[in-house]
C-alpha cells in the first residue's frame, strides 16, 4: 500500500514560488543552508562518539565498550563510531563538529514528549502546533529578496518545521511506511497478553511474511533504511542546490531506540548517517560551503548496558554539525565525567550544553536572526540560555 | 488482555468503534445500543438501481456499435479498483478504443461514489454506529458480489441501499423478499436467465433451470444448510422462482410470466398452488418463519457479534425471540441486547479487515481518498462487496488472523498512523477510545514507542483495537 505522497508545490523547473535569492544572502553576503536531520528513538551518544580516553569507560560500558578498538579517533579525550569514515574526513577538514553531553530541556525519558521538546522548541510538553525551524523562517531579517523557504522531507512534515510559515513538503516516491521495529514491539505485547496473535505473527515471522527486525532482514524503504537516508538526503539537496529552493530543511530518521543489540544497529544505523551527509557535500555542490548540517535526537541513553546488549533512555547525548559552513575539528563542550557522582540521577550523562545553545549560535551567527527573536519567538523562555559563538566559520 | 467496560463493548463489538471525537462513552451501555436501533442513512442522493440500469444500457449499447464499428474483440471484464494509476492508464487505452462519444464504463465512478457516500459519510457519523453494523451484517448475509459481472458490479451499492438498508429494523420476511427480489440478487445467482421447462419461453425445449438461486436461498439465506431440504426441494423451489427476473424496460424487478413454470410445486413437503409470481412469495414467506432459519440467523448473528463459537444459550434465546415475533429483527436484536452472554467482558472476536479499517478511521478521522480505501480493503483481503462467494466473507478469527493478514495490517496502521501522529498522542487517544480498559501491558507498549507514529500504530494493532 502507497501512503498518501506529497507533491512539491510546483518548485521543479522555473517556478513563481520564488523569487530571487534568500533575504539571508544581504545580511551576510551569502547564502546560507540549514538542514536539521532528528534521529528518533534516542541516539546513544557514548557508542557514536565514545569518550575513550575517559578513565571509566571501559568499566561503565561493559561489552558496549568494544567498539573502542575500531573507533577512529578525534582528539586526545574521544573517538568516532567506526561506521562513519565520512564523518571523519569532514571532522579532520574542518567541516565537521560534534557537540558532546548536550541536551533539550527536557529530563524525563519519553519519547513523545521528548521529541515533542526538541522539535517544538518549547520547555513544557503539549506544543504539537508548530516547530522552532518553522518560527525561524518567520524571524529572518527583511532583506531584498523573496522569503526564505522552508522544506519538509517525509511522508509528513517533521513537527519541527511545522507551523504557520508555508513550507514544502517532499518524500522520494519509494519511501515506504515501513516500520522495523514495529513486529518486535508487536511480539512482545502479544506474548504478554494475546496468544492467538502472538502465534500467528510468531508465523508471520518465521516464513517472513513480516519482517522482524532490522538486525535479521533487510528493512526496506523505511527512513531506517540507510538507503533511504541517502535518498531523503538527495532529495532534499537537489531542491536546497537550486537557485530558488528552500533554504531550510527538516528530515528524520527513525529506528535509533537501541534496547538490544545496540553495536549492531548502530553500526547499520550511523552508517546510513553518515552516507546521508555525504550525500549532502555532493549533490549541493557549491552551496556545501554555506551549508550547516545539524543532527539531534531527543535524549541519550544509559550509561550502563542492560541486559540484552543495549541500552535504556537516558539524557546526555551528542549533536553533529556538519557542512562547509561549520567551524569544525572539534568536540565542543564541557565533558562531566563517567564517575558514578557525576552521572545524572546515576544512570545517565550529565548534560552539560543545552541544544538550543547550539541552535541559536547558528540561527545568529549563519542567518543574523537577532537575540531577542530567538527568545521571544523561536525558543520561548529561553532568556538565559545564551547563543554558543563561532560555530560558524 | 484488559477487561473492557460495557461501553467499550457497546461500541467495538457492536458498533463500529469509538471516534475521536465520541471517545469513551459513559452511562447505560444498552439503553445506549437501543437508542441507536433507528433507520440508518438512506444514502438518499445515490441514483435508483432504474436510473443505473439507464446508464448501464446506455454504456452497453454503444460498446456494442462500437465493436461492429472496429470489430474489436470484446474485453474482459475485471473487477475494477486496482491502483489508481493502473487504472488512469487502462481508461485512457479503453477512450482510444472507443468511438469519441461513447459514455464512459460507470463501474468504477458508481462504485467510487458508493463507497465514498458510506465511508466519507453513513459510517463516520453514528456515535455507536450499530445500525451500519448490522447494514454490513445483512449485505454479507445476503451476499452479492462486484466482480460477477458489470450489471451486478454496477447495482451492488444500491442492492444494499434498497434491499438492505430499509429493512434492517422490520420483519425477516420483508428483507428476504427485497433482497431476493432485488435485480443484483437475480442476476448474481443467475434467475434472471431460469427458464420453466414447460414455460412458453421454453416452447423449443433447448433451455431450462437455473438452480442457483434457489439452493442459495435455502442454504445461505434461510434454512442453513442442515436445515432440512433435499434436492427435490431445491429444484421444486427454483421453478418455484422462475419468471423472477428483470423488467428492462423499467430498469427494475420484473416478473416474467413468459419464463415461470406453469402448475403447482410442492416444496419442503407443502404444495404451493399459487399462480405466477404470488407462488414464490408464499415459498419465501413459510421459508422465513421456519424454525430452521431462527437457528441459522440466531447462530449467524451470535457468531458475528459475541463470539467465534457462540454460547448455545444466547443462540437459543435469539433463536426463540425470532419465532415468537414472527421475524421481528428489532426484537432479535433487543434480545441479543438484553442477554448477559453478549456481553462478556472478554473481547475474543478479532475485527475483520473492515471493521479495522473503519475503526481506524473513525478513531483518528482520517480522510482517505475513496480509491484507496478500496485498494486498501482489497490488500487486507476484504474487498468491499466482492467475497468469494454467495456465502460472503468468513466471520471467525481462524480466516483473518493469518500471517499475510497481520502484515498487511501492519502496513496500514502504520501508514495511517504516521499521518495521525501530526494531530494526535497515542497516549491520549488510547485513554479517549478505551479508558481503564486499555490494559497495562498495552499502555506501557505505547508510552514506550520510538516516536508518535510508532505509538499509534501499536494503539491501532493492540489486542484491545485488533479485538472486540
Amino acid at each position: 500500500m502507497t501512503i498518501h505522497r506529497r507533491n512539491l508545490l510546483g518548485l521543479m523547473g522555473a517556478s513563481a514560488a520564488f523569487g530571487g535569492f534568500g533575504m539571508a544572502q544581504a545580511a551576510t553576503g551569502r547564502d546560507p543552508r540549514f538542514v536539521t536531520i532528528i534521529l528518533r528513538g534516542a541516539l546513544d551518544g557514548l557508542s557514536a562518539v565514545p569518550p575513550v580516553g575517559d578513565p571509566d569507560f571501559d568499566r561503565v560500558r561493559g561489552e558496549l565498550a568494544s567498539i573502542k578498538a575500531d573507533a577512529l579517533p578525534l582528539n586526545d579525550l574521544f573517538a568516532l563510531n567506526p561506521a562513519m569514515p565520512q564523518f571523519a574526513r569532514l571532522y579532520k577538514a574542518g567541516q565537521g563538529a560534534v557537540v558532546h553531553a548536550v541536551a533539550s530541556s527536557y529530563r524525563e525519558r519519553s519519547h513523545f514528549d521528548g521529541q515533542d521538546i526538541l522539535e517544538s522548541g518549547q520547555e513544557k510538553t503539549g506544543f504539537t502546533r508548530s516547530g522552532w525551524m518553522n518560527r525561524l523562517l518567520t524571524v529572518m531579517p527583511k532583506g531584498q529578496g523573496a522569503p526564505i523557504r522552508g522544506l519538509g522531507v517525509g511522508a509528513t512534515t517533521p513537527l519541527v518545521m511545522r507551523g504557520e510559515a508555508e513550507v514544502l513538503g517532499w518524500a522520494p516516491s519509494s519511501l515506504s511506511p515501513v516500520d522495523p521495529d514495529l513486529p518486535a514491539r508487536l511480539m512482545a505485547l502479544y506474548e504478554q497478553s494475546d496468544p492467538l496473535l502472538y502465534r500467528v505473527l510468531t508465523e508471520g515471522v518465521e516464513t517472513g511474511k513480516i519482517a522482524a527486525n532490522m538486525t535479521q532482514t533487510n528493512a526496506r524503504g523505511g527512513s531506517a533504511d540507510p538507503a533511504m537516508m541517502v535518498q531523503m538526503a538527495q532529495g532534499a539537496a537537489n531542491l536546497m542546490a537550486q537557485p530558488e529552493g528552500p533554504r531550510l530543511a527538516a528530515l528524520a530518521f527513525d529506528g535509533w531506540d537501541t534496547h538490544a543489540q545496540e553495536t549492531a544497529r548502530l553500526t547499520k544505523l550511523l552508517g546510513g548517517l553518515d552516507q546521508a551527509i555525504a550525500a549532502f557535500e555532493t549533490t549541493l555542490g557549491p552551496a556545501w560551503q554555506d551549508t550547516t548540517i545539524l543532527v539531534v535526537t531527543e535524549f541519550g541513553r544509559t550509561v550502563n548496558p542492560n541486559g540484552t546488549k543495549g541500552t535504556d533512555h537516558g539524557t546526555g547525548t551528542v549533536a553533529f554539525l556538519a557542512g562547509g559552513a561549520v567551524k569544525g575539528g572539534r568536540v565542543i563542550g564541557d565533558w562531566p565525567g563517567l564517575k558514578d557522582g557525576q552521572l545524572y540521577e546515576n544512570r545517565d550523562l550529565m548534560p552539560t550544553t543545552d541544544l538550543r545553545a547550539v541552535i541559536k549560535g547558528i540561527a545568529a551567527d549563519q542567518f543574523g536572526v537577532s537575540a531577542s527573536s530567538l527568545s521571544a519567538t523561536v525558543f520561548p523562555g529561553s532568556e538565559r540560555v545564551a547563543p554558543i559563538k563561532g560555530l560558524i566559520a | 488482555m484488559a477487561v473492557a467496560s460495557p461501553f467499550v463493548l457497546a461500541v467495538n463489538r457492536f458498533g463500529l468503534g469509538a471516534s475521536v471525537s465520541s471517545g469513551a462513552l459513559a452511562g447505560d451501555a444498552r439503553a445506549a445500543l437501543k437508542a441507536e436501533m433507528t433507520p440508518p442513512d438512506p444514502l438518499a442522493d445515490l441514483p435508483p438501481t432504474p436510473v443505473l440500469m439507464q446508464q448501464l444500457e446506455v454504456y452497453q449499447a454503444a460498446r456494442r456499435d462500437n465493436r461492429k464499428a472496429t470489430a474489436m474483440p470484446e474485453m474482459a471484464e475485471g473487477m475494477a479498483p486496482e491502483k489508481p494509476e493502473m487504472m488512469a492508464a487502462g481508461k485512457g487505452k479503453k477512450q482510444a478504443r472507443q468511438m469519441d462519444d461513447a459514455p464512459d464504463n460507470p463501474r468504477r465512478r458508481v462504485f467510487i461514489d458508493e463507497l465514498s457516500a458510506r465511508y466519507d459519510g453513513s459510517l463516520r457519523t453514528p456515535v455507536i454506529g450499530f445500525n451500519e453494523r448490522l447494514v454490513m451484517f445483512w449485505a454479507n448475509h445476503f451476499a452479492v458480489a462486484v466482480n460477477r459481472s458489470l450489471p451486478v458490479g454496477v447495482l451492488a451499492g444500491a442492492y444494499e441501499r434498497e434491499a438492505i438498508r430499509p429493512h434492517i429494523f422490520g420483519s425477516f420476511t420483508d428483507l428476504l423478499i427485497s433482497a431476493e427480489s432485488h435485480p443484483a440478487m437475480l442476476m448474481y445467482l443467475d434467475n434472471h436467465q431460469s427458464i420453466g421447462p414447460n414455460s412458453r419461453a421454453n416452447r423449443k425445449g433447448q433451455r431450462g433451470l437455473n438452480e442457483n438461486l434457489a439452493r442459495e436461498i435455502l442454504e445461505l439465506h434461510t434454512l442453513g444448510v442442515n436445515g432440512g431440504y433435499a434436492q427435490a426441494d431445491v429444484t421444486s423451489f427454483a421453478k418455484v422462482i422462475t419468471g423472477w427476473g428483470l423488467d428492462r424496460k423499467a430498469g427494475d424487478f420484473g416478473f416474467n410470466a413468459n419464463q415461470h413454470e406453469p402448475g403447482p410445486q410442492t416444496v419442503l413437503g407443502k404444495a404451493y398452488a399459487q399462480g405466477g409470481q404470488d407462488q414464490g412469495l408464499a415459498v419465501l414467506k413459510d421459508l422465513a418463519r421456519h424454525p430452521a432459519t431462527a437457528k441459522h440467523i440466531a447462530f449467524k448473528l451470535a457468531r458475528h457479534f459475541v463470539a467465534d463459537t457462540p454460547p448455545p444459550s444466547l443462540v437459543e434465546k435469539l433463536s426463540q425471540g425470532f419465532t415468537r415475533s414472527d421475524g421481528d429483527l428489532k426484537t432479535v436484536y433487543e434480545t441479543l441486547i438484553d442477554a448477559p452472554e453478549s456481553w462478556s467482558a472478554q473481547p475474543s472476536k478479532i475485527r475483520s479487515p473492515q471493521e479495522h479499517l473503519i475503526a481506524m478511521i473513525r478513531a483518528t478521522d482520517t480522510k482517505m481518498k475513496p480509491a484507496l480505501v478500496a485498494t486498501t480493503l482489497k490488500a487486507m483481503g476484504q474487498p468491499l462487496w466482492e467475497p468469494p462467494g454467495p456465502n460472503g466473507f468468513a466471520d471467525t478469527a481462524d480466516v483473518w488472523a493469518s500471517p499475510e493478514g497481520l502484515s498487511t495490517r501492519l502496513e496500514v496502521a502504520n501508514s495511517l498512523s504516521i499521518r495521525a501522529a501530526e494531530r494526535l498522542d497515542a497516549r491520549e487517544l488510547g485513554d479517549r477510545l478505551f479508558g481503564p480498559s486499555l490494559s497495562e501491558t498495552t499502555r506501557t507498549a505505547i508510552a514506550r514507542a520510538e516516536s508518535r507514529s510508532q505509538g499509534l500504530a501499536i494503539l491501532f494493532m493492540s489486542p484491545e483495537f485488533m479485538r472486540r
